[in-house]
């Protein structure tokens, strides 16, 4: 059963900051929806390979040849902030 | 004469190129309907009339020249706003991107131009494309034109809304778990969900990236066909996309069905569908018989883990495709005394509840220690779900089933139990875990709300899917319009 605990845990993984009542909500929803998820554990799977994708996947390669992208300008012009030409942030460290 | 805004594409293009209409008039018509209606119905986020004036005239100086204006000129489209158009704010429902304005276009939206293409408008949505009610849009919800008290299904809830409202001629909508299928048909149309890897993603803002498609939302079987011939084929901005010749969807649609093997999953007809859908889907099945169709009851039994493995497997793929929502490159920031803290308070102040929700679900079914559990699990039972579709389709030609096992729900009925909406799409799911193609179309009402019956088919399978919905169409009969279609609301 998911707890408090754990929704903070994850809330912190996914970098998003919960009020106190999200975190109450989301423990039961969360809970709720887990519950039905654990249907899928009662499915005896050793020898299934698991799918991620439909289509065969391979590696798809184009011709290394240059081509023309976004400019600078085109890049930063959603951009919250930005300087001289980059994207500006708050301090990391 | 019946208003221009109620008829379909492909006479409208006839009208056009007949010189019975003009381009400019189709607009105007659409424009009218659009300031009767759409106070009542928001389907749209932001509207393009400039751009679709613009794109009008071109269509008249073109036909007026005797030049082809394109195959999409002169017949308003509704685009979900999910998909990023060039210059027009793109906003997925959200907060988070309130303001974004695409530098490029998505490359349906691409082809769409060069085939003449009339924007009407951005079309509302469940934030991100995660919802069954565009509820969840932070713009408001949209109101299903046959009730205003009910929902237009989700997430492509405008897109639907829009064209059964006669604010829009055709729409596009994207569907990841049935987000074309269910609000085709809770609004009384047809939406198609194309084979994964048939039509690009390729500036379609990814919700989850192995079950989305980009597909079309119409009035009949032909503009659905017409509408995924201009969006289709390979594009090697897309890696996923296949390289495959594209059919020829309108030929596709002559023919009968005599000999077609359908198959009934019993897993699809369980319990918890209403008495009015069960009755217009068996009603369905007996006219498939009629027509000379061998239909037959049949059962992939993992269907009933399908569900659960996919709101495993959505959410975890949306969290890891949302991490890009973080404040810097573009959208929403909210500033913080450091990094983490921006981000932590950018991502509170830009989703909404559900959005965050898939997130965190996500993110625990990925997190050390459940990954094997939830995730891996997940991944096999897709594989399973996968043989069940091989097998069956070796049988059968078609698979069919409701597209949603009730009609339309009330707003507000389902916001605050989130698992109660997941089920709303029970039976579109399975078609995305398997990426095979399927299309909803209208087969009766319930108490005078739409009830859809979906058509599954084998990947690439899009020509005979259509050929097959076009007959059973035809044999249906279905012609009621909404009530605010019909001014009476």
């Amino acid at each position: 059963m998911i707890t408090e605990r754990d929704v903070e845990y994850v809330a912190w993984l996914a970098r998003l900051e919960l009020s106190a009542e999200e975190k109450e909500r989301f423990t039961r929803q969360l809970g709720q929806v887990l519950e039905h998820a654990e249907k899928i554990k009662s499915l005896s799977t050793e020898e299934v390979e698991p799918t991620s994708h439909v289509i065969p996947l391979r590696n798809v390669m184009r011709e290394d040849v240059v081509e023309a992208g976004l400019s600078q300008e085109e890049a930063l012009r959603n951009a919250p902030r930005r300087e001289g030409g980059y994207f500006a942030v708050p301090r990391i460290l | 004469m019946e208003d221009l805004y109620a008829k379909k594409a492909w006479e409208l293009i006839a009208m056009l190129r007949g010189r019975e209409v003009s381009a400019r008039e189709v607009l105007q018509s659409v424009l009218r309907r659009i300031e009767e209606v759409e106070g009542d119905v928001h389907s749209y986020i932001t509207l393009t009339e400039g751009e679709a004036e613009q794109a009008a005239s071109r269509a008249d100086e073109a036909l007026a020249g005797g030049r082809d204006p394109g195959t999409a000129a002169g017949v308003p489209l509704a685009v979900k706003d999910v998909l990023c158009t060039r210059g027009v704010p793109t906003t997925c429902g959200s907060r988070m991107l309130e303001g974004f304005v695409p530098v490029y276009d998505a490359t349906v939206i691409g082809r769409l131009r060069e085939a003449g293409m009339t924007m009407m408008g951005k079309a509302n949505m469940d934030e991100f494309a995660m919802g069954s009610s565009t509820e969840n849009s932070a713009f408001g919800p949209t109101r299903n034109p046959w009730d205003l008290d009910r929902v237009p299904g989700g997430s492509s809830g405008g897109s639907a809304a829009s064209v059964a409202a006669g604010e829009a001629i055709w729409a596009l909508g994207s569907d990841t778990g049935g987000s074309i299928r269910q609000p085709a048909s809770f609004c009384g149309l047809v939406g198609l969900k194309p084979t994964y890897g048939l039509v690009s993603r390729y500036g379609l803002v990814a919700f989850a990236s192995s079950l989305d498609q980009v597909g079309p939302i119409a009035r009949d079987v032909r503009d659905c066909a017409l509408l995924l011939s201009l969006i289709a084929g390979y594009d090697p901005r897309d890696s996923t996309s296949l390289q495959v010749k594209v059919a020829d969807y309108l030929e596709a649609l002559e023919g009968d069905i005599r000999g077609l093997r359908v198959g009934v999953p019993g897993e699809l007809m369980q319990e918890g569908l209403t008495p009015g859908v069960r009755a217009n889907v068996e009603n369905a099945l007996r006219l498939f018989a009629e027509l000379g169709a061998e239909v037959e009851e049949t059962t992939l039994p993992h269907l009933d883990y399908a569900l659960s493995a996919y709101y495993i497997l959505a959410p975890a793929e949306a969290s890891s495709n949302l991490a890009r929502y973080d404040g810097v490159r573009y959208g929403l920031r909210v500033e913080g005394e450091d990094m983490l803290e921006m981000y932590g308070r950018t991502r509170a102040a830009g989703f909404g509840a559900e959005v965050k929700r898939r997130i965190m679900l996500g993110t625990y079914a990925l997190s050390a220690g459940y990954y094997e559990a939830y995730y891996g699990q997940a991944q096999k039972v897709r594989t399973l779900i996968l043989g069940d579709f091989r097998r069956a389709f070796e049988r059968f030609d078609v698979l069919v089933s409701p597209t949603s096992p009730t009609p339309a729900f009330a707003l507000g009925e389902k916001v605050e139990d989130p698992l109660a909406m997941y089920l709303s799409d029970v039976c579109t799911i399975p078609v995305n875990l398997a990426g095979i193609p399927a299309v909803s179309i209208p087969c009766g009402l319930e108490d005078g709300l739409p009830v859809g019956l979906q058509i599954m088919g084998k990947a690439l399978g899009e020509a005979e899917l259509l050929r097959v919905a076009r007959v059973m169409e035809e044999a249906l009969g279905f012609r009621e319009r909404p009530r605010v279609a019909r001014g009476e609301a």
